[in-house]
């Protein structure tokens, strides 16, 4: 008689018998002890310190209740940084996946043409997103300089502009050379992916296609595109994510400024907090972010799970 | 003859069509993705002369003052140790807790699996701003604030989503009678774990534990708040706090920045596919 091993199997030595079950939860329980200790149970404290007026310094901890709240509604610096979010938000993840599917096309191109795998061209995509985000706004700082940055000497060997421009000094320009770094950084991450799906394409649909009289485009519009969905919105996902809780890049390129006009709900909050050291309202800030992106990943969620069930 | 060089000019038009112009977008997207990171090495070899004129792109003159600077007359030797410690015991953390825990989302029957891998995805969608203050707060009141511990185990609980979904997604595709064969022969779950699974699972783990490593080497905001002092400073932190006296010093952080870029970038470019394919894993059916 065979005995199906799943639950409560029999120990032919002996010793302590846990059930497979069992096993599960013991075995799981240091992840989850861990994720609530250092992750769920801060959100909660910031949700308790957000109801709290609570300033270190002066020794000020009493609590308000929802005051923080009715403030954050009349804060027009909060409102602004929500608009610079979403400003850089939108702007960068539809650069980037433009670029990126660009990138991608050319590279799968390249080696499905010649049959052995250009490495080099892989590496050159991997570097910019294995670079620290500290370093490629250090990088990018260098180039923007007004004086003896490169940019500004080849726009004027160009003869694109007359005067040199000092990109981080003017709010017009400060948040669209930041969405060019953020690009620069991070399109190479979403072309990865999408190289990665165009490799599970068949190439057999293509040569079917050109049978049938179908062009470059009309393959893309119709066989490309579709089987790469579910890929598309996941580098959608990943990328709207992080560009807003996006804090290390624009901090240290721009440090929120000139002005506050760089100014994203992540910086706002962590000055609020750590600058200011206001822990309640920077709370507020913190947990209405939290809100925010709950949201957005509920969303996002729901539209993942529909692909991914698509496509599986 | 003329035929010869008609077919010649056909021949090269032909080749420019399929090959050169995808060579020339390829050339200009190489420039993209390495030309910032090449001027910055080119900086980090120019004298202080020669960084604040533009022409000559290319020096005449190379110095290796910017690396001896940093190298030895700052403390970022001490931040590259730190962030070595760091992101080694972060990943070593991350890899055991998340394993097991991978690995019992991939094969021990427990209740509300899809639950488990939901909150798995959730915390990783955390903007990291909403937990800094109490993370803070907290680390100040075990008395670990401006230690490595902190930042470390800071760490180690936000790349804990990634390796348990990289490592879920690995541990399913290992064949399951495996596991089966060494449970009726008497292994306990983490037995057959331990002796059957890890020795064939090591492909899977490495990529987890290059992307955990890369991760917790290059972030910025957790160690910036929890480090106070140059002893516990990570790397990136000391490139972004990078002090000057009167002006800001832009061949010694074009030198730091390469060193501290070197160990990922390295990192990335030998497993670049194995980066890819952890990246993917699960997103992308292969």
């Amino acid at each position: 008689m065979t005995e199906r091993p799943s639950i409560g199997v029999r120990h032919p030595t002996g010793g302590i018998r846990l059930s497979e079950r069992t096993w599960g939860y013991l075995l799981a329980s240091p992840a989850f002890l861990l994720v609530g200790l250092v992750a769920v149970a801060p959100i909660a404290a910031a949700l308790w310190l957000s109801l709290h007026h609570r300033l270190p310094v002066f020794g000020v901890d009493e609590f308000v209740g929802p005051w923080n709240y009715i403030q954050l509604w009349g804060d027009d610096r909060f409102w602004a940084a929500c608009r610079t979010t979403l400003y850089f938000t939108t702007l960068s993840v539809s650069a980037e996946l433009l670029l990126g599917f660009g990138l991608a096309l050319l590279l799968d191109g390249l080696t499905s043409g010649v049959g052995g795998s250009p490495r080099w061209a892989q590496v050159m995509i991997v570097v910019p997103w294995a670079i620290p985000t500290v370093v490629s706004a250090q990088i990018w700082a260098w180039l923007y300089q007004p004086d003896y940055g490169l940019l500004n000497y080849l726009l004027h060997q160009a003869r694109l502009i007359a005067q040199p421009i000092d990109w981080l000094a003017n709010p017009d320009w400060t948040i669209h050379a930041a969405i060019v770094m953020d690009v620069w950084k991070t399109a190479p991450f979403a072309a990865l992916l999408l190289l990665a799906g165009l490799k599970t394409v068949p190439r057999d649909l293509y040569a079917a296609a050109r049978v049938d009289g179908a062009g470059a485009w009309q393959q893309f519009r119709h066989i490309t595109l579709p089987l790469l969905m579910p890929v598309v919105v996941i580098v959608l996902v990943f990328r709207t994510m992080d560009a807003v809780r996006v804090f290390d890049a624009v901090y240290v390129l721009t440090g929120g400024g000139p002005g506050n006009s760089t100014e994203t709900l992540s910086i706002y909050a962590y000055k609020t907090l750590f600058q200011t050291l206001q822990f309640g309202y920077g709370s507020t800030l913190a947990t209405a972010m939290f809100v925010i992106v709950a949201a957005l990943s509920s969303l996002y969620l729901l539209l993942l799970r529909r692909h991914l069930q698509e496509g599986a | 003859m003329s035929d010869v060089a008609e077919n010649w000019r056909r021949g090269l038009v032909r080749w420019f069509r399929s090959r050169g112009l995808a060579l020339c977008i390829l050339v200009s997207a190489g420039l993209f993705c390495l030309g910032p990171v090449l001027w910055q090495a080119v900086t980090s070899i120019k004298t202080d002369a020669d960084l604040v004129r533009l022409p000559p792109i290319v020096p005449e003159r190379v110095t290796t003052a910017h690396y001896e600077r940093v190298l030895f007359q700052s403390s970022l030797v001490q931040s590259l140790m730190n962030s070595v410690l760091v992101a080694v015991s972060a990943t070593t953390v991350a890899i055991v807790v998340g394993g097991l825990c991978a690995f019992t989302l991939a094969r021990l029957p427990i209740a509300g699996k899809p639950l488990m891998l939901g909150l798995v995805l959730a915390t990783s969608m955390f903007p990291p701003i909403a937990v800094i203050s109490p993370l803070y707060l907290l680390m100040r009141g075990l008395g670990l604030r401006d230690t490595l511990i902190a930042v470390g185990l800071t760490h180690a609980v936000y790349a804990l989503p990634l390796a348990i979904w990289i490592l879920t997604s690995f541990f399913r595709q290992l064949p399951g009678e495996l596991y089966y064969a060494a449970r009726v022969d008497g292994c306990t779950p983490l037995r057959a774990l331990m002796s059957v699974f890890l020795p064939i699972a090591r492909p899977g783990l490495a990529v987890a534990a290059l992307l955990v490593f890369i991760f917790s080497w290059n972030e910025f905001m957790f160690a910036l708040t929890l480090t106070a002092s140059d002893a516990t400073r990570t790397a990136p932190v000391a490139v972004a706090l990078f002090p000057g006296l009167y002006e800001i010093p832009w061949g010694d952080i074009a030198a730091a920045s390469l060193v501290v870029t070197l160990p990922v970038a390295g990192l990335a470019a030998l497993f670049q596919r194995h980066i890819v394919a952890g990246l993917t894993a699960g997103s992308v059916k292969g």
